[in-house]
Order: C-alpha cells, then structure tokens, then sequence
C-alpha cells in the first residue's frame, strides 16, 4: 500500500490521528500545544470526520482543568476523547488524571512537553510537565520525531483503547511539535486497523447509562480503598505488551518498527545513553558516526517511559553493556537524580544487571542539544571514574556539574543542504519558508526539515528559519550552524546580529538590498565583508522591497526572496520551481481572494530579473561594523549578561551569572536599542497646544513631555526644541515633547489622535511621520538631554487632567508589544499615577510577555529609584495572587503600626502619631507620609532594639500601596474568573485591570468568553454565535465593587478619573479597559477611531459604577456615553474579525451582526435603567 | 387609462420608473416591496472590481499582520472556512434577485481593469441579469492623461464589452465631458444601447472642527434634475440610443420632466430611502393624475416632447447668464445640432 507523503509539523501529526480517532475534543490553548487544538477545531468546523466517518465535536473550555473535567465526562458517558496540552496545562489537568486513570478509561493526552514555570516561565520544550504527572497513572509514550508522533499518536490511541490505561502521548514542545517534516501519512484504513470498533463498543458498553446504570466516584474509607486501588494491577501489568504488541502490529502495517526501548548501536556496545525525545535522533545519528568508527557506542531510546517495563528495558540492553548514562529533559531539585535516571538504576537493580550509571541534565527549555554534547557524554562515560551527575550544554560554574564539549563535532551528512534565512516577522519570510519546505517536500525525492526561530518581542521581531533537506532522513535536532546556504532578507540586520556566523565556506549568501551588486559592497559592516572574503561566498543581491513594492505586494517580500532561494539553490528546475511556488501561493493564500493570489504570481514572475550576482572585492573596506547589543555606559549586568542575550549568546552565559531565585532589576528595556521604526513622529512645536494626547496613547512610553526652567536650556543641544508651555502656572518655564527615536516602533497611533493641525498646511499635525534615519543621531541626544531634564513636580499637577497626566513619569516603557498595542496605554497610565508605590500582580498573557519577558523588560523607576514591584505567578491564580500581595501589604502595615505604638515614646508621640493618622490623599500627602517615614527610619537605626529593627523592616509599608491585580480577558472572564469572582467578595483593596482584547491574543487569537458575538476568532472560525459576558455587570451585582468600562480613544477623561477613583475606592475595583489587538484584524493605527466607534455605536458603553456614591446625591452609576448613535455594523465592519465572515458567508454575518445590534440595545437598557434607579433605601 | 409601459433596453417595463444602482437592492425584501410598487425595473447595485480587490487584499494584509513573528502566536486569525467570495457574493445576490422579483433586473458594473471590466460583465450577464448597465464612475485625477484619452479608453471598453455580451447595455457617465454630445454618439457606435445621466460621485466635504476632509454622499436633492433634463432634452433624437435619468428625481412631476425631457427610463433611489417603496405608487399616481390632466395618454405620446429638438428652446444651447439679460431673445433659438 502507498500512503502520501506529507511535510507537517508535530502538533499537525499528532492532532491528525487525534482527530481520526476521536469523537469529543475538549481543548485549552496553551503554547506550545496550541496549534493541535486550533487543528482539530478548523477540521471539524470543515466538517471533516473521523475514521467512522462521523465529524468529532470539539470545545474550547475555560481551563486546562475544564478540558480534563470534560474529558473526563465524555470517557464516561462513553465518547473517545481526547485533548492536547502543555506545561501549567497538563499540571492543571492532573486532578482529573488521577481519577480518569482510576476508573481505567481509555483516553489520549497529547502533550507538547514543555518548561513548567519555576524561577521563570519559559514557553520551551523539555520534560518537566511530563514528569510533574508519571504518579497519575497514565502510560507515558514518547516520540522523539514528527513521524513517530503520528506513529505513536495512533499507536497510544489504539492501546488505550484495548488496555483501558489512559495515555499521555508526549513529544519535544517546539523541538519536535514545531518542527516540520517530510513523513509518511497513516491513512484512515490503517488507523481504523489499529482501533477495532469492538474495542470501541466495550468502552461504549462500560459508559454511564440510565439504561443500565451503575455508579462510580464513590467515597471510599479505610477498609477498601487500598484494595480498590491495587485491583487495577492487572491492566497496568499487561499494558507494556499490549503496546508491544500494537507496535509489531504497525510495523506489519507501516513496515516502521517501534519497540518500548528501542536500541541501535554497536552491538557489542559498552557505553550506552538512555534518553527519550527528539534528543535521541541527535544521540542516533552521533553513534551511527562513532560505531563506524569502531567505537562501542549505543542508544536506548525510551518509549514507552509509563508503565515502565523492567523485561524489555533490560532485553533491550545488549549484554556488553558496562555504563550508562541516561539523560533527563527535566529537573527535580533536591532529589537524588532525575526521574528515568532513578528509574533505571531500579530496573538495572529488579533485573540483576551491574553496571556504572551516571545521570545528567540537559536541553531543558529547548536548549539545543548537538552531536558535541553526546560524544562528549560518551567521553565521559569512558572515563574510570565519570561524574555521577552532570549537566550538558551549560557552563556551571557554581556546582560544576557541566561537562565541556566540542560545539565544532558534527556527524551531519555531507549531501544535506542546508539553508538559513534572517528575516523580520512582518516581511512573511518564515511563512515562505514552510512553503519551501513543503515544495521540497512533496515536489522532489528529497528528505526536509523546517524549524523557525522567533526573538522575544512582538514588534520587529527577528526571525530565523532553518531549512535542511538531502536524500537522507534528517535527524539534526539543532539549529544549523553551518550553512550552504544563507539569505537576509533585511538589510538593517546587518548591522544587528552576525548573520554570516551560520555561513559554510563556499556558502551561497542572498542578501535583499536596496543597493545593486555594483554599490552593495560599502554599505556593508566590515565584519560582514570580511566573512565575504574569507569563507570565499557566493554572494548575490536583489531589491526584494522594490520588487514587491511593484507588485502590490507592500512589505511582504516573502515570494520574492523564496524565487531568489529556487533559483540559487538549484533543487528544482527554475520552471518547475516557479510553477511549485504559484502553486503553494494558491493553496495558501486562495481562500483570501484572487486578488491576491495574482499579486502574488505577479511578484514571482518579476523576481529573477532583479535578481544580480555582486563582484566580491579583494578587501574588506567599511569603516563601520556592527553595533554593540547595548551601550558601553549600561551597567555591568545589563552589559554581561542582558546583552548577551540581545546580542544571540545567551547559551554561553555561566550559571553564576544568573540570579538564583529569578529576580532581575528593572528598567531595563532602556538599554536596548532596537531601531525598528522606519518612520518616527516629529514634533511641531508651533502647531502643538499641548493637550498630552500623542503622549497618553503612546503604547510604547517613547512620546513625552516635560515643563522645566528655562536655565537648562543653556545646555542644551543645537535643535533641541522647547516652547512656551500653555499653563498658566508654568508660563514662565519650557515645555518640550520629545521623541525617543530608537524605541518607537512606528505605529502612528499618536499621529492619529493629534487633533492639532497646520493653519495653513491642514495635512500637518503638531505629531506627524518623518523618516527614522536622519533623524536618529539629532534625536538621540536630544533625548539624552531630555532625559535629564528634572521631573516637573507631581505635587504641582491636577492628576484627573489629561493634560497634566502628560508631565508624568511612566515607569513602564520600551516594551516589546505589538506596535500599535492598545493595552500598553492603560499599562503606562498606571504606572504614570501610581507606579512609585504599585505591587503589580500579572497574569500570564500578553501584558506578562511584554511586562517580563528578558532579555529586557519596560517596568523602570523613577529618579528616587522607586518603581513598580512586578511579579507573575500563573495564569490562572492571578486575583488569588494579587490579594495574597494585598494581604501581606495589610498585614505588614498593621504591624508596622504596632510596633509603631510601642516604640512611639522613643520615636517621638508626634512623629507617631502623624504617621498613623496620616490620610495620604492625594500625592502631597503622600509624599508628606514619605518624608516622615524616612525620619523614622532614622530615628529607628538609633534606637539598638529589636522592635526597631522589625520596624525598621516594615516601616515602608506604612506609606500606602497601591495594588494592581492585570490581565487579559481570557484570564478574568475564563480561567482565573473563579478567583477574580472571589477577590470580588473578598471586599480588599485591590485593583483589578482588565486588558480586553476579547480573545486570548498572546497564544494567538482564541475565542474567550469575552469575545463579541459574531466576530471570528480561533474556534469560533464561523463566527461566535454566542453574547460576549458581562463581567462589569456581574462585579456590580456584589454592590460593594467598583466598576468602571473606559475607552481610551473613546474619552481619555473618563479613562483617568476611573483609574483615580478605583485606586481611591477602598475596596475592590475593576476596570474594564477596551483594547484594540492585532488579533482584531484592522491597521492598529485607527485603534482610536476603532475605540470611539465601539463606544458611539452603543456597543462600549462606558460607564463608572463607584459604591462609594451611595447615600450621596450622586448616583452609583454614572454612564459617561451617550445611547447607541450608529448601527454596530458601521463599527464591527471595519475589522477584519468580523468583515472576513461577511466576505464568505455574508447571511451568516447579517444574522450574527443583527443579533449583537439586539444585544448592544438591551445591554444599553440595563444600564441605563440601573443608572435611573432610586438608590436610597426605602424608608423602613 | 394611462400608459406608462415603456420598452427599455429591450425589456418591457411597465412603468418608466426603474430603482437606481443603490444599497437598496442589497436587500430582497426591500426589492420585493418595490416591486410590488409597481417598479419598473431593477438596477442592482454596482459590482467594484477596485473594491473586491481591496477587500481581497485587505482580508490578506490583516490574516498576515503579526504572523510569524512570534513563538507563541504565529497565526492571530483562523484563516476562512469558506473562500473569500469576492464577486460571487455580487453575482449570487442577481441570482437570488432574478429569483425573487419578476421585474427586469440590470447588473451594474464598475471596473478598473479592462480585464475585470469585461469578465465580471460576463458573469453578471451568466447570472441572469437581463441587462449590464456600465457604471463609469472614476475621476480622472492625473494630470498627464488628457481628456481625449480618457474617452477613447471609455469608448473602447464599450466596445470591447459590447462584443462579448449577448444582453443589452446601458453606460452610466458623469456629466464631466468636455463635448458631451459628442462623446455620446461615440458611446452609441461602441455599443451602448442607452446612457444613463448622471453619475453622482462622493464629493468631499470640511469639518471645520476637526479641519479633516471627509468623503461624503448625499441622498439626491430635487435640484440636481435640471441638469440632467438638460442633457436628455439635448441628446433626445441626436442620438440613437435610449436615454435614462438618474439623479435628483424625487416625485411624478420630476418623473414627468425627465419623460418630456426625453427619457425611457426614470430612475430613483434616494426618495425611496427617505420615504419608503410606497413612494413609487404616489409618484406613479402624481404622473397619472397630470397626464390625464394634460390629455396624454401614454408615456410614449410625452417622451421628449420637451426636449431640444422639439421644445425648440434656446434655452438648452445658451448659458442662464443670457437669458437675464435678454430673456425674450431666447425662445425662437431652435436646439440640436
């Protein structure tokens, strides 16, 4: 039988089989496993079916314990079922695990195994969340690459099924989950030959039915519950050959054998390593090379880790064996070794075998793992007295466990090409790439593999894709680093990141210039033309922009540059190249429009004309090379270890460098430089009338303003602009709006809201665009100069007024959100009001990426060093988080003031007594409260007694704290709504921010329950056809919540004063911050126009509801918009999210929209009645 | 018993009032109702190439926007279930119309390509439409294409499109021609079967707030017939293709003008947006009553017994300006050419 080729990642390999094999899927996003979900998702909603020809039915739920909840309601009412996840995902599932595997319900998890959050969170591939749930009682399957995932994936289905053991399918999280590769499709047949429908019936028969109904999940007590427990043994004992069994099964079938440990190597071999993942392929390929070479060498690639198998472990292992090494992708601090190390040295002992074992540590958070490092392993092994544990791919030199390797040892086949391509996020190259990838795939004989490599930020992100392809299996589970062939497709990135580093000697190098091949040369950093010279490169350039800029194309330069890379590479025939490409633009880009599809043809055709081969000169002549990843004047842990991570050598960085508990300064995004705007705003100075607007929105913190004395002025730069300021009080001072020219990213959200033009030129606003590059040096030192110009004083401004929130510090700036971001703004304000005395408690999501993501994070301080304390814990827990800071900030605070009380005789009665009473309203006081702080503390390290020095340790915490409980929609209204609903009761002081994206926007757009009806989002691809929820109105149905809904680009007032009254509220507070996301599917530019049509077309009412108002004149509820004054479709239509289903299924779109005008209206209704209620009680 | 079926592009109207291009026919229970109105015809709203294009593009530039950028995100947008319906979406709508009113329905078309000009001409007509009516709506904003050019390249794809269609078709121009009655006869011998007077463009307007330019259409005011009147009574038997009104016809007395003026076919939207499908009854009535009045008894007997060549009134050839300076010299002047 033929089966199809097909060149596919892991998540697709795996959620494939899971959706053959399945009939309920109930998913939660979470990285890396995501993509799985959002697979079975689009097939259903194609109407796909399983291999029982009916369509699965899937279900996004609130959490990964809800996923598990209903997969384990679906196993009982006797539906195949299944899910996917990761990490904190597969923790959150282990509850349910426990009790699925107790009542012996065949199942399939298929998991993208991945960091578990710890000194940091880490989105990366290795084994600790598998590990975290091996007591669960689920059978544990690795596979180690995208064939065996979906090898396994059918081969852990079907023997789930027949063994009643659920299974955890488990492969590397991006390594292998993210990597493509040529495989071998199973076909419907051949999975229906592994899954018998008997099996299926006798999970059906064992189901829940009032037809025959029997009970489970009983409490049971001290007499029976062990028994009940051990009477599961059988299944468990019988699982391993049942799995070996299925493997002989399919090797029948596939003609691919699996075993539970598979061995390859010497036969004869003395020196093994045991290991499991993709990391095997690296140790296989490693002692294909040493056995040839004589040396005896082996691999034990684990499988089946779950129920562990003593007997085929120890026939696996050949009799010659005298050492091993086994390999763990995981830690467990404070144990004796890794899991699968213990586990081995237990079996080696059930089995009577004698032989030196060491354990090690390696790839963990997807840290490579090469060829160097086996060998070294195996050099290790064959030492007389190896290291007992080690690590492998670090230097640690704290404990010294690392062993050292040769990062040069390479086992590569001669006849893999292999291919590097630099690139931007926004120019589409990775995209083009995966097409490449397919084409060589599936359009010649050859062998290929694609892994992409993303940087840390979501604006201007640099991008590297690795492409490897030849007539052998690709095994290389490392990034290349020595390339035939490599491509930039920016020429800024030159001058960013050694792009040449990866170049083989001989190397094809394409560069996308905007200077042909006679004048490229002197635009070259030195460093790149020396690597020209020396590795003797092929170097050719093409005006990629140019070429797409004619074609329609804008930006996307992405066919033009993968043209260039057929033609140069040689592995097609140009025509037959060309005609593959047309034909994968088609298919991917088909369903967009034909508009589209020929732009794209018209940029492939146009290509290799302008496409030229330079003349390499003799010398390396630029008087230029690269610049540093951060300034010589940052300070030294910036220099050593945060830009060596900018800079791409973060791998080298000791261990004692790192912070052993993962705490990092702060203000450190100032240091990195990135230069990602072509254009930035300048300021008119003559135009402007100062209303702080342009600086208010600024999603990046780089528009700022300042009123000072003119004195400084003496100083300062040639064409450092300064004007009159437009306040009365400060009319004798300067005022100046500067620019930070090499942090904004260009958005043109500031330009947008400017209400002030030219008199006489109205297309010129106080705030416009102008290139980047001429500006840069000017601005640059007009902003250093800026920078030290003094604060104007915070005590002299009204903080309710937009206009004076200008003058503001922000402690919260440079960050790598999307440009255009609509949650940075209220982030920003945030810190601008309340940051020097903010504790910040961040659920995972976008705002925690952007607020903690390293290398360098945006959270700074001010001049007194004070800033926001930024913390996150999860992404479910985040209410429960931030109340817990609350209450240790209101605990600390009731002591202080104890011991205040106490030691006030020697403190001083006065000094105590102010301090206590001190209200601390508004920002004179509390700077008032600061100062007397301050002479206690002075007063305190007089005084030799150990009340004062517990004083002493506590006395901040009487100057009042302001704490802030952030996150996203999918956080408040899905997973952490549990928590939030709780903090909501709780009736504490804490302030809850809610960025409202309405869909989980940093995994990539999932519907929550705050996403509006009708809009498409991932798992609503149809449209949701379901009400967005009403978390402000449930959070005022407590009474004692304050609540407010703002807009920023709707009405900046309203947006400050609710922040200003939620903080003053002494209670919970909750503010519902619309914000605009890339995820909403319009040029973010307008995300202002989008936020006022939101609120004019009823759609956003905002309003504050403030308890604090009760039994005063004023009503609770005051709505700050007026009553729906446009259709919804006038405002809906103009994104993407909702214009994509008019384009294709307009009756659908018509329904949904004219639904959701209903529900605009009754919500309006709601309001507006609330707000008209009579609010004093009834006399009684 | 008055008369007023008419023989429009071939098609037997019952009455010479026809619904405009409009979002009006975006809506089938609205047609249904205009129908019922006695409407003569239906001209659907018009198919843009330049917008099925930008939408193309548009759905393209926003499912990229972010992607692959990101370890976390590589995608932000499910990408459609169904494709992108483009023109389909335009074309099932004349299908569904051809299906829900007996009426005639006419397509209409705005192109920017010549290509999509003459392949969307051919796919409204295969989807049932009983006529094309070309919407030449572009302004002409370059400074280097005179305007000879621009008429010659109007001509042609009348030409063009005219050779490959089997219904008949009408050409919607803008009163912007230097020698209009000459660029009409030309639009007549490249095929139009009638020219329908006047495109109404998106004129931009101030906000003095905000001093921003905003593009802006109005419904029609009752003002802008005149000059509409002006040009059918000058075309009426100088050219010999039918001629249409479109703009400014607000009730029967307007109707009646455009009929006098010379016109087949009388079209109007923007009082039936104001004022509902019964408006057409009332005006249908207003010409009845008047007709009946004056001794006509059909629409036939009336049409361009106002017009240039038959009036007879200096009033068509000479600007206003003259007659209030002499305004007894004009009515000998005889008109046409």
């Amino acid at each position: 039988m033929t089966r199809p080729f097909v060149t596919v990642d892991g998540n697709e390999a795996a959620a494939y089989v899971a959706h053959q094999l399945s009939e309920v899927i109930a998913i939660y996003p979470i990285t890396p496993s995501s993509p799985m979900g959002e697979w079975a998702d689009q097939w259903s909603s194609e109407e796909r079916p399983n291999v029982w020809g009916s369509v699965p039915a899937v279900i996004e739920m609130q959490s990964e314990g809800g996923a598990a909840g209903a997969v384990h309601g679906a196993l009982q009412a006797g539906a195949l079922t299944t899910t996917f996840t990761s990490s904190q995902g597969l923790l959150l599932m282990i509850p349910n695990m426990y009790k699925i595997a107790g009542e012996l319900s065949p199942t399939v998890l298929h998991v993208a195994a991945r960091s578990l959050a710890a000194q940091g969170l880490s989105i990366f591939g290795d084994h600790q969340d598998v590990m975290a749930v091996r007591g669960a009682g689920f059978a544990l399957l690795a596979a180690h690459s995208v064939q065996a995932v979906m090898d396994l994936a059918a081969i852990s289905h079907a023997a789930s099924l027949e063994s009643r053991v659920p299974f955890v399918h488990f492969f590397d999280g991006f390594r292998t989950s993210h990597e493509v590769q040529k495989i071998e499709l199973l076909t419907p047949e051949d999975l229906r030959a592994l899954a018998p429908d008997a099996l299926v019936r006798a999970h059906r028969e064992r189901a829940l039915s009032p037809d025959r109904p029997v009970i489970r999940g009983t409490a049971q007590n001290p007499d029976v519950y062990f028994q009940g427990r051990e009477a599961a043994n059988p299944y468990y004992l019988a699982c391993p050959a049942t799995v070996a069994r299925l493997m002989g099964e399919f090797e029948k079938l596939t003609g691919r054998r699996y075993q539970l440990f598979d061995y390859r190597g010497a036969p004869d071999a003395e020196r093994v390593i045991v290991i499991m993942g993709s990391a095997a392929q690296v140790v296989e390929e490693t002692v294909d090379y040493l056995a040839a070479r004589g040396e005896k060498v082996g691999l034990l690639n684990v499988h089946l880790y779950r129920p562990f198998s003593v007997d085929a472990f120890s026939r696996a292992l050949p009799a010659s064996v005298r050492s091993l090494a086994v390999l763990d992708r995981s830690k467990e601090p404070g144990s004796l070794g890794e899991p699968l190390y213990l586990d081995v040295i237990a079996a080696l002992h059930e089995c009577g075998r004698q032989m030196g074992v060491i354990g090690g540590r390696y790839g963990l958070s997807s840290k490579g793992f090469t060829p160097g490092m086996a060998a070294a392993i195996f050099q290790e092994l064959g030492k007389s007295s190896p290291a007992k544990h080690f690590t492998v791919g670090i230097h640690d030199d704290v404990t010294r466990l690392s062993l050292t390797h040769d990062p040069e040892f390479t086992v590569e086949p001669a006849e893999t090409v292999k291919a590097v391509f630099f690139g931007l996020g926004s120019d589409g190259t990775v995209g083009a790439n995966k097409n490449s990838i397919k084409i060589i795939g599936e359009d010649t004989p050859n062998y290929a593999q694609g892994y992409f490599v993303y940087d840390s930020k979501k604006s201007g992100s640099i991008t590297t894709s690795h492409l490897r392809f030849g007539p052998h299996p690709i095994r290389a589970q490392y990034l290349i680093r020595d390339a035939g062939f490599v491509a930039c497709h920016q020429f800024s990135l030159l001058t960013r990141t050694d792009v040449l580093g990866v170049a083989a000697a001989g190397a094809t190098f394409l560069l996308n210039s905007p200077y042909g091949p006679e004048e490229v040369w002197e635009h070259l950093p030195r460093g790149v033309q020396q690597a020209i010279i020396d590795r003797k490169l092929n170097f050719w350039v093409i005006d990629a922009y140019r070429v797409a800029r004619e074609n329609g194309m804008g930006g996307r330069i992405n066919t033009v540059m993968q043209t260039c890379f057929f033609a140069l590479s040689g592995v097609l025939p140009r025509d037959q190249a060309i005609a593959a490409i047309k034909k994968a633009i088609a298919k991917t880009y088909g369903k967009r429009g034909e508009a589209v599809v020929a732009k794209n043809h018209g940029a492939v055709d146009a290509t290799l004309a302008h496409l030229g081969q330079v003349a390499v000169p003799a010398e390396a002549t630029a008087g230029f090379d690269r610049t540093p990843p951060v300034p010589p004047e940052a300070p030294s842990f910036v220099r050593e270890v945060l830009g060596e991570m900018i800079a791409g050598r973060g791998d080298r960085i000791p261990v004692s460098r790192l912070p052993v508990d993962g705490t990092y300064p702060t203000g450190t995004s100032r240091w990195e430089k990135r230069n990602i705007a072509s254009e930035i705003p300048v300021w008119e100075r003559g135009i402007c009338i100062q209303c702080g607007k342009c600086a208010l929105v600024c999603p990046h913190g780089v528009i700022r303003a300042r009123v000072y004395s003119r004195d400084h002025l003496a100083d300062a730069p040639a064409g450092f602009a300064w004007t009159e300021p437009k306040w009365k009080e400060f009319a004798s001072q300067a005022y100046t709006l500067q620019v930070a020219p090499e942090d904004c990213t260009g958005c043109g959200l500031c330009v947008e809201v400017c209400p002030a033009k030219s008199k006489t030129e109205t297309r010129i606003k106080a705030i416009h665009m102008e290139p980047q590059a001429p500006l840069r040096e000017a601005e640059r030192r007009n902003w250093e100069f800026f920078l030290a110009l003094p604060e104007t004083p915070r005590e002299d401004l009204h903080l309710a007024h937009v206009k004076d929130v200008q003058l503001l510090e922000p402690l919260f700036e440079f960050s790598g959100a999307c440009a255009g971001c609509g949650e940075t703004p209220y982030v920003k304000l945030l810190t601008q009001l309340f940051g020097d005395r903010a504790l910040i408690a961040n659920a995972t999501g976008c705002s925690s990426i952007y607020g903690g993501n390293l290398p360098t994070t945006p959270y700074t301080t001010n001049e007194t060093g004070r800033g926001p304390a930024w913390s996150n814990s999860l992404f479910e827990d985040n209410a429960e988080f931030g109340l817990g800071m609350r209450l240790a900030v209101d605990k600390q605070n009731a002591y202080a003031r104890e011991l205040l009380r106490k030691l006030a005789p020697r403190v001083g009665a006065d000094l105590a007594r102010d301090i206590e009473d001190a209200g601390q309203r508004g920002e004179a006081e509390i700077q008032e409260q600061r100062a007397r702080i301050g002479l206690l503390k002075e007063k305190l390290r007089g005084c030799d007694s150990p009340e004062a020095a517990n004083l002493l340790a506590v006395a901040d915490s009487l100057v009042r704290r302001s704490v802030w409980l952030v996150g996203g929609d999918g956080w408040a209204y899905d997973i952490g709504f549990g928590g939030l609903d709780h903090v909501f009761a709780s009736g504490r002081n804490v302030n809850i921010l809610v960025l409202d994206t309405e869909v989980y926007s940093n995994t990539g757009g999932q519907m929550s329950k705050s996403t509006p009806r009708g809009a498409v989002a991932k798992f609503a691809a149809g449209g949701k056809t379901t009400a967005k929820k009403d978390l402000a109105l449930m959070a005022m149905s407590y009474g004692d919540v304050y609540v407010a809904r703002i807009a920023m680009g709707a009405n900046d007032t309203q947006t400050v004063k609710a922040f200003l009254e939620a903080e003053a509220f002494d209670g919970p507070s909750l503010i519902l911050a619309y914000s605009h996301c890339i995820a909403h599917g319009y040029d973010l530019r307008f995300g202002l126009e989008q936020q006022k049509a939101a609120v004019k077309s009823g759609y956003w009412p905002l309003f504050r509801y403030n308890p604090a108002l009760a039994g005063t004149s004023q009503h609770p509820l005051q709505l700050d918009s007026r009553e729906p004054a446009m259709p919804l479709s006038e405002y809906v239509l103009n994104e993407g999210r909702y214009s994509m289903l008019a384009q294709t299924a307009p009756e659908d779109a018509a329904r949904l929209i004219e639904e959701a005008q209903r529900d605009v209206h009754r919500r309006w209704k709601t309001y507006q009645h609330w707000a008209s209620m009579p609010v004093r009680e009834p006399a009684s | 018993m008055i008369d007023l079926s008419v023989d429009y592009l071939g098609l037997p109207l019952r009455s010479p009032l026809v619904v405009s291009s409009s979002p009006l026919s975006t809506e089938i229970e609205r047609l249904k109702a205009l129908e019922e109105n006695n409407a003569g015809a239906i001209v659907m709203h018009s198919l843009f190439e330049e917008q099925i294009r930008l939408e193309s593009d548009e759905m393209d530039r926003f499912l990229n926007a972010g992607t692959e950028a990101y370890f976390e995100a590589t995608t932000y947008l499910p990408e459609p279930r169904t494709p992108n319906l483009g023109p389909l979406l335009y074309l099932r709508q004349v299908e569904r119309t051809k299906r829900a009113v007996a009426i005639p329905v006419i397509g209409s078309l705005n192109g920017v390509s010549r290509g999509g000009w003459i392949r969307y001409a051919g796919e409204i007509q295969d989807a049932g439409a009983d006529a094309l009516e070309l919407n030449m709506y572009q302004l002409p904003v370059r400074f280097d294409v005179p305007g000879k050019d621009i008429e010659m390249e109007y001509c042609d794809l009348v030409a063009d499109i005219r050779a490959r269609l089997r219904i008949p078709l009408s050409v919607k121009i803008s009163a912007y021609f230097t020698s209009l009655p000459h660029f009409a006869r030309r639009l007549e011998k490249a095929g139009a079967d009638s020219l329908v007077l006047f495109n109404r463009f998106y004129q931009p307007d101030f906000d003095l707030e905000t001093l921003d330019v905003e593009p802006r259409l109005q419904l029609s005011s009752p003002e802008e017939l005149r000059l509409r009147l002006h040009w059918v009574a000058m075309l009426f038997e100088n050219v010999g293709c039918q001629l249409a009104i479109t703009g400014g016809v607000h009730s029967g007395s307007d109707a009646l003008k455009g009929i006098l003026a010379g016109a087949h076919a009388i079209m109007t939207t923007s009082a039936l947006l104001s004022k509902g499908p019964g408006h057409l009854r009332v005006m249908e009535q207003e010409m009845c009553e008047w007709m009946a009045e004056h001794g006509y008894s059909s629409a036939a007997e009336m049409r361009g017994a106002m017009s240039a060549r038959r009036a007879g009134s200096a009033a068509f050839v000479r600007a206003n300006y003259m007659k209030v300076l002499s305004g007894y010299v004009m009515r000998g002047s005889p008109g046409g050419a």
